[in-house]
């Protein structure tokens, strides 16, 4: 499918209308965690209560395995996988952090010496697997 | 009849609340933030606006992907703060104008803005961050509040030119509202920020303050800006930028920066804020 809007920014997942149809269980899986009863249900089994949603096995298993860009690439949007980050205990800017490859300290040294310079490019384009 | 005094331009990160909440303002990281903001806050104490309409965006806490209302306003007579994930904050339930908001949802619609009418709705840290920046940790808050959510979550969101021609209908509309009422505008969210992808942490310093500096004398030509240059620019989450063309709509062609405070970072985003006050 082709998305509806440039798709060249480095380093950036734009959730445009393809991402939205292919990732639209997997971000009601991220909702779903708003309640306490379903959190403590996906804890308890996260193989499990993912199969409640119509994923596909690849979103499944970025899920399992918190592999944060690669859920975005496979349809996520960063405001619901937050939901999930919040469930694990983790602040926002460190899952940020975890989508730049940098370390939480060298991520929150980088905002507060100013932030990414958008002239830089990311150095590493998809860094999920070093954590 | 109602007129509108004053547009305030608030980003409204999530984080702020957090720290508000957890006693942590007076910390070095969170200081400068906070004391950012007091000069407005004793500002609006003094102007005591009847009404606030705040333009901000929902993040997947009333609404999900099930229904995405591009453009949504608030007509109950209360709304709850959201529950996020870890309890709503802890602050007061938010009083709602039901008789201002329907006029707006009304005229609006005959203006042919097509509203989303929206009679039970959580509202989450995009609108209560930014009323505890201007008021700080109170008992109840100073006045009702309009809450009017737009959709920059899914793209597209609506167009920058699309916002301020709002705005512009929202001046009209409160302009014909029959009681007497000072109305203030808040446009919520930003400046630049990337909270997604191997870009995150984007910060683009020299586009907030173009952004700035133009708000109040180049309004159309910022409500010119295509969406693609806020993504590219301004970082993919920075495109709630166009929520402050909301706010610069409903105000005069003429208005006066009375007050400006640009900081560095809260938790991903540069805070921006403004205060344009109607001449």
């Amino acid at each position: 499918m082709t998305h509806t809007v440039s798709n060249d920014i480095a380093g950036t997942f734009i959730f445009d209308s393809v991402r939205s149809r292919q990732g639209y269980h997997l971000n009601m899986f991220c909702m779903s965690l708003m309640k306490a009863d379903n959190r403590d249900a996906f804890r308890a089994d996260e193989d499990a209560y993912l199969h409640r949603f119509a994923m596909t096995a690849a979103q499944r298993d970025a899920v399992l395995r918190r592999a944060w860009n690669t859920m975005l690439e496979l349809g996520g949007n960063v405001y619901y996988t937050a939901k999930l980050a919040a469930t694990d205990g983790m602040p926002v800017a460190h899952m940020s952090a975890a989508m730049a490859g940098l370390h939480p300290l060298a991520y929150q040294a980088m905002m507060v010496a100013g932030g990414r310079d958008g002239a830089s490019p990311p150095d590493a384009p998809h860094p999920d697997e070093a954590f | 009849m109602a007129h509108i005094s004053a547009g305030v331009g608030c980003s409204h990160i999530p984080a702020i609340g957090a720290a508000l909440d957890h006693g942590k303002a007076a910390e070095p990281y969170w200081a400068p933030v906070f004391n950012g903001f007091a000069p407005t806050r004793s500002w609006i104490a003094d102007e005591k606006p009847d009404v606030i309409i705040l333009v901000y965006n929902d993040h997947a806490s009333a609404f999900s992907l099930d229904v995405i209302p591009t453009f949504a306003i608030g007509c109950a007579a209360s709304f709850n703060p959201a529950d996020e994930g870890w309890g709503p904050r802890q602050v007061p339930a938010v009083q709602g104008h039901p008789g201002l908001a329907w006029h707006l949802a009304e005229q609006l619609i005959l203006d042919e803005f097509d509203m989303t009418i929206v009679n039970k709705m959580d509202v989450d840290h995009g609108l209560t961050v930014p009323l505890s920046l201007m008021f700080g940790a109170v008992p109840a808050w100073p006045c009702p509040v309009i809450p009017l959510a737009v959709n920059v979550i899914q793209y597209p969101p609506p167009t920058g030119n699309r916002c301020f021609d709002l705005g512009k209908a929202i001046g009209r509309a409160v302009a014909s509202y029959p009681e007497n009422l000072k109305v203030m505008v808040f446009g919520t969210g930003g400046l630049s920020h990337q909270l997604q992808g191997p870009r995150a942490g984007l910060i683009n310093r020299l586009w907030d303050t173009a952004f700035l500096d133009r708000l109040s004398h180049d309004p159309a030509g910022l409500a010119a800006i295509p969406h693609i240059d806020y993504l590219r620019e301004a970082g993919s989450e920075g495109i709630e930028m166009v929520m402050w063309l909301i706010m610069r709509g409903a105000l005069n062609e003429h208005v006066e920066e009375t007050y400006r405070f640009y900081h560095v970072p809260a938790s991903s985003t540069a805070v921006g804020h403004i205060v344009l006050v109607n001449r």
